[in-house]
């Protein structure tokens, strides 16, 4: 048994599992400031300097609520579904590596949980459980706007889901590989494929908006018409939990957007930074620096999204199943008979 | 009447692809979002600071004493009944020997007590004093976690026999008010003229 690899394993699964959490907490408090900023308000600045100690206060708070299960509901699955939510939001930041592979003993250790060839197709399909805690939790609450708000989350996903695999589609046949690690690597050299494929990209970002539930798609907790949604009656920690994946899944799908379309860890002129400060292929530096570009990423694309959900007004429901099924799907194909043309343009006359 | 030029004549017209589009008109809601960021907030932080309130705001009220430190109150009850919500409630007693200096006349109130979560803080009950004792001052009511607490009695009303600490009353004092008070008899009557509220009935 190789010791080494365990730890190396377990740090790597702490840090990536710690990282989600603390920026999803965090998010909370930005979104919150952020929201105030656009509204001209100065937003939450009590708890601690420039309120930073809120999110700890709402953890405290959301620990301390009374826990009501309802007397009709089926306990089990009433337990189950913010679990499940929290576990395929949790489960998502596998794949992702998080920046460039770092030498220690002379070994390289990727910073990465794993490197599963069928990366984004791993990711796809747990980000598509993410729907059934929303679903079991939403049934066993017994409630109609719980139901209802289940069942607008899982047609929303169904529908969305098929835009988003048809997108990543062009991007496979664009990269020629399924791997999350081998996309970000031949976004090397301030070459991005938000630049060659954008339609792709915007059409997957629209998806992730409506995946996450994110505002102007967050039908499935529409408080206007459905108290609050899935989560109705929920309360204490297991709303806590709903509400903390929503922000897990929004950092992962921030992530993932920055990770294949954004060069992840690249950026422009790297190389020749590297070079200038001396430093070669596996020192801690380098690795450092990726992941703070990666970082610094992630943070604009959870602030677009909070642009976004404090600029837009909600969709109505058959506007988001239009959008959906009428254009974005349409769209979508248009979009992998462009790339498949293009790729094929491109390798048999420019190679 | 066109007061501005911003309304926009209503029509069902096609939309262009542009606006089917809708990214434009996303772009543009967002960039409004945007200007405001740069904005400065128009919060106020309450309790450090405050806004500039008028000098005869009408807020908490005081029950002052004369020049000597002897309450002004006679308990005579006019704001009791003065006042329409009903907020005021007192008691009285004769004033014993020795106790001038505490209490100005004859007649002194024992528990004097305002509801303020009654109070409208309409100043009507500093209106009907005919002897200068209540006032209604710019401090504003605290909240409280009881409703018990908001009844306010006169440990609370009371001016503090502190001289540098009095509250200072001439801006809701002034001439005009002493003159009107002067006046005998139901005072708002006095206001209109008779006359025409004879025609009317």
């Amino acid at each position: 048994m190789d010791w080494g690899f365990v730890i190396y394993k377990a740090i790597i699964c702490v840090g990536v599992f710690g990282i989600a959490l603390v920026v999803a907490m965090y998010s909370t408090w930005w979104e919150r400031k952020f929201a105030a900023y656009l509204q001209d308000r100065l937003g939450p600045n009590r708890a601690g300097p420039m309120g930073l100690l809120q999110p700890l206060a709402d953890g405290i708070k959301m620990f301390m609520k009374e826990e009501i299960i309802p007397n009709v509901s089926n306990k089990f699955l009433f337990i189950l579904g913010p679990c499940l939510c929290m576990l395929t939001a949790c489960m998502t930041g596998v794949v992702i590596p998080w920046a460039k592979d770092v030498m220690v003993d002379g070994k390289m250790y990727p910073i990465q949980i794993t490197d599963i060839n069928i990366g984004i197709l791993y990711l796809l399909g747990v980000v598509s459980i993410g729907v059934y805690g929303i679903m079991i939790g939403g049934w066993a609450s017994n409630n109609k706007y719980s139901l209802i708000g289940a069942i607008r989350a899982s047609s929303q996903m169904i529908s969305y889901e098929i835009a988003m695999g048809l997108s990543i589609i062009s991007l496979v046949i664009l990269t020629g590989t399924l791997s999350f690690r081998e996309i970000l690597e031949q976004q090397d050299a301030g070459l991005c494929y938000a630049a060659i494929n954008p339609l792709g990209f915007i059409i997957f970002f629209i998806c992730a908006l409506a995946e996450t539930n994110r505002a102007p798609f967050d039908l499935p907790e529409c408080e206007t018409e459905l108290v609050g949604g899935y989560h109705t009656e929920y309360s204490s920690m297991k709303l806590g939990f709903f509400l903390f994946a929503e922000y897990i899944n929004m950092f992962i799908s921030s992530a993932v957007m920055a990770g294949l379309f954004f060069g992840g860890y690249n950026f422009p002129w790297a190389k020749e930074l590297y070079e200038s400060m001396g430093l070669n292929e596996g020192d801690t530096w380098i690795t450092v620096i990726g992941f703070g570009v990666y970082f610094v990423k992630i943070l604009l694309f959870i602030s677009l999204f909070m642009w976004i959900r404090w600029t837009l007004p909600r969709f109505r429901y058959d506007q988001l199943m239009n959008l959906g099924w009428k254009k974005l799907i349409p769209l979508s194909i248009l979009n992998i008979v462009l790339v498949s043309v293009g790729r094929y343009v491109y390798t048999h006359y420019f190679q | 009447m066109q007061l501005t030029n911003r309304s926009r004549v209503v029509s069902n017209k096609k939309q262009s692809f542009a606006e089917k589009a809708y990214f434009p008109a996303i772009i543009k809601g967002m960039m409004i979002t945007m200007s405001h960021l740069l904005k400065k907030p128009a919060t106020i932080q309450y309790p450090e600071q405050v806004r500039p309130m008028a000098p005869v705001y009408r807020g908490q009220h005081i029950l002052k004493r004369d020049e000597n430190g002897a309450e002004r109150c006679t308990a005579c009850g006019l704001c009791a009944v003065a006042c329409p919500a009903e907020a005021i409630t007192m008691e009285s007693a004769e004033r014993k020997k020795g106790e001038e200096n505490l209490y100005r006349e004859e007649k002194y109130a024992t528990i004097y007590e305002i509801n303020m979560l009654r109070c409208i803080f309409c100043g009507l009950c500093e209106e009907a004093c005919p002897k200068e004792a209540i006032f209604l001052t710019d401090k504003t009511v605290p909240s409280e976690f009881e409703r018990g607490d908001f009844v306010y009695g006169k440990d609370k009303l009371t001016e503090t026999l502190d001289n540098t600490r009095k509250v200072d009353v001439s801006k809701r004092q002034t001439e005009e008010v002493k003159e009107f008070k002067k006046i005998p008899g139901p005072k708002h009557n006095t206001l209109f003229d008779k006359k025409s509220l004879d025609h009317k009935h």
